[in-house]
């Protein structure tokens, strides 16, 4: 009863990223079938084990040794990808009461929902490197732990929510659609799953724009409007220019990341534009044009210096959002603190009694 | 109550019991139920949205699910006060979830059986979902309630503000597809299980509160209108 009940427009985006994913659902299964030919046992010598395993492009797993810098980054990776889904929340979250139709109402609801589910994945997956979610929710509740910048921005208007999953999860698409063929199991796995969802909140943001760009002269304004803030913010989330990049290069041999920032910052560029154009709203770039050279567009690109800001602490809405986690974790206490006492009174009450 | 007035007040009880669960979002006490509110919010709004629907074509107005969401102001209202209700803490949240389903199921379960098709088809299906509903507030009911000292306060102090509001909920209307009336000793009896299981006891107060099925509502509907309308009513006659 919700979701998807509308007509997908022509020329919908997620179908070619869709198919990325696919092919990496296609390639677990392969290497999971594929025997490892030769090399070290497990058990004998496990630093040539790890790398052999990484070499063959097949899975660690949460049982395999591996070095203590591959499970820290793996760790801080993933839980910065659950806080940030789990912050995703607060932003999209505040058109929910004011949804203008009840179609639209139950469609965003349906997607925060989704990110939340998407954070407990991820959780679960930063779980099995031998970490609790309670702990990385401490992290990031003190400030140790980061999420993406991009939520430190503040939804304003209705438009907002169709930037957002036509931008922000399209990006974000880009971002994961390679790590569906990361080199730990676990996080591979969420990955694929997660990015399944995303392409149908992409969809629906497209969907959401696409309607105002086709509606009344103050609708359309409200679109082109939120397409004018969103569109820098979604080109730093690829994070800085690959010379500044500072883990890049270490992951990028553990098959950890498979592209540089640089790269997938132009794919999700290359992607875009078509899509703005079917749209009829303008990308704020006055130099964005095609390179026959280089067979992708030329762009701007985002001030960096802005996005080193936000990380700081000094967005528009980080204050807010931390408090808003904070507060939520803080309220719940007594209910957690509840569930636990009822839980251990049953347990009692179930113990048979001594004779 | 005419059949109108009926599906109306029925699929109004589901709108604004959905619009108050929804801005738990982001705010629920552990991620679990964060996604659990939200599943209980879209269960009251998909019923809301086939109830609306219904209420328009009944009607003969030509008013769709929107029209009748969105232009109608709290005097034409017809949902009982228990949903328009702030949230409060948790504890509140789920005394008036757990009243809410509690009447609910057994509502849907009658209205499954009646003689309107289209009623009786909403009634089948948000009956699965009104029940669990009420497992999962009552769950909770019984874990505040036999939890610590404080969750106890704090789950009796909600019962204790929430319990009046649930005697509108079965005043008797014989010309109605179901008379709530015959409703009450389905909920009297579910209530008092879990309130003994949960170590509550209800307020001894005659104090019942009423009006919303004749569209005389407390001061919060209003407001919860006035965000939940914003948007729409300044683009009239707009497609979202
Ligand atoms: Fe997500
Ligand atoms: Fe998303």
């Amino acid at each position: 009863m919700y979701g998807n009940d509308f007509a997908p427009p022509e020329d919908a985006p997620g179908g070619g990223l869709l198919g990325e994913v696919e092919a990496a659902e296609a390639a677990l299964r392969e290497a999971a079938a594929r025997a490892r030919r030769g090399g070290a046992a497990p058990d004998e010598d496990v630093e040539a084990y790890f790398a052999d395993v990484i070499n063959a492009d097949q899975k660690i797993e949460p049982r395999d040794w591996m070095p203590e810098a591959y499970r820290r980054t793996l760790i801080r990776q993933i839980a910065q990808h659950a806080h940030s889904e789990i912050i995703g929340m607060q932003p999209e979250g505040n058109w929910i009461s004011r949804a203008p139709s009840l179609k639209r109402k139950a469609i965003l609801l349906a997607k925060v929902q989704d990110e939340a589910g998407h954070g407990l994945y991820l959780y679960a997956a930063a779980e099995t490197l031998g970490i609790s979610r309670d702990e990385l929710v401490e992290l990031l509740l003190d400030g140790r732990q980061k999420y993406s910048s991009i939520f430190n921005y503040p939804t304003l208007t209705w438009a907002d929510v169709g930037a957002i999953g036509w931008l922000v999860d399209g990006a974000a698409i880009v971002n994961q659609v390679p790590l569906c063929r990361c080199s730990y199991g676990p996080y591979a796995r969420a990955m694929i799953r997660v990015c399944k969802e995303e392409s149908f909140h992409q969809r629906q943001g497209y969907e959401i724009l696409h309607t105002l760009a086709h509606g009344t002269p103050a609708q359309k304004a409200m679109a082109q409007d939120s397409v004018d803030r969103w569109w820098y913010p979604s080109l730093a989330m690829f994070g800085p220019p690959d010379g500044d990049s500072t883990h890049s290069a270490q992951s990028m041999a553990w098959k950890i990341k498979r592209f540089s920032n640089d790269e997938l910052r132009q794919r999700f560029v290359d992607m875009c534009v078509g899509q703005a154009e079917v749209l009829g709203l303008t990308l704020p770039d006055p130099d964005l044009r095609w390179n026959d050279e280089r067979q992708a567009y030329d762009y701007t690109q985002p001030d960096y210096a802005e996005l080193m800001r936000v990380i700081k602490g000094d967005g528009p809405c980080n204050r807010e959002r931390m408090a808003h986690r904070r507060k939520a974790h803080a309220d719940g206490a007594w209910v957690r603190e509840a569930a636990a006492a009822y839980a251990a009174k049953r347990a009692e009450r179930k113990e048979p009694v001594a004779a | 109550m005419s059949r109108f007035d009926f599906t109306l007040a029925v699929g109004d009880d589901a709108l604004i019991a959905a619009q108050r669960l929804g801005e738990w979002t982001s705010r629920a006490p552990e991620m679990e139920e964060d996604i659990a509110l939200a599943n209980i919010a879209l269960d009251q709004l998909g019923a809301a949205r086939l109830l609306l629907t219904y209420a328009g074509e009944l009607e003969g107005a030509g008013r769709d699910e929107d029209d009748l969401a969105y232009l109608r102001d709290d005097r034409e209202f017809r949902n009982c006060l228990l949903v328009e209700l702030p949230n409060g803490d948790f504890g509140v949240t789920m005394a008036k979830l757990f009243f809410l389903a509690a009447y609910q199921v057994p509502l849907y379960s009658a209205l499954a059986g009646c003689a309107d098709e289209r009623l009786a088809a909403v009634g089948a299906k948000a009956r699965k979902e009104s029940a669990y509903h009420l497992d999962h507030a009552a769950l909770w009911v019984k874990r505040l309630g036999d939890g610590t000292e404080e969750s106890h306060r704090r789950m009796q102090d909600a019962v204790d503000q929430v319990w009046p509001y649930v005697h509108e909920l079965f005043a008797p209307d014989p010309a109605a597809p179901v008379d709530p009336s015959t409703l009450r000793a389905d909920f009297d009896a579910t209530v008092s299980a879990v309130l003994d299981e949960a170590t509550l006891t209800r307020p001894e107060t005659g104090w019942a509160p009423g009006g919303g099925r004749d569209g005389l509502h407390t001061e919060h509907l209003s407001y919860l209108l006035a965000e939940m309308q914003v948007l729409h009513r300044a683009h009239p006659g707009a497609s979202w």
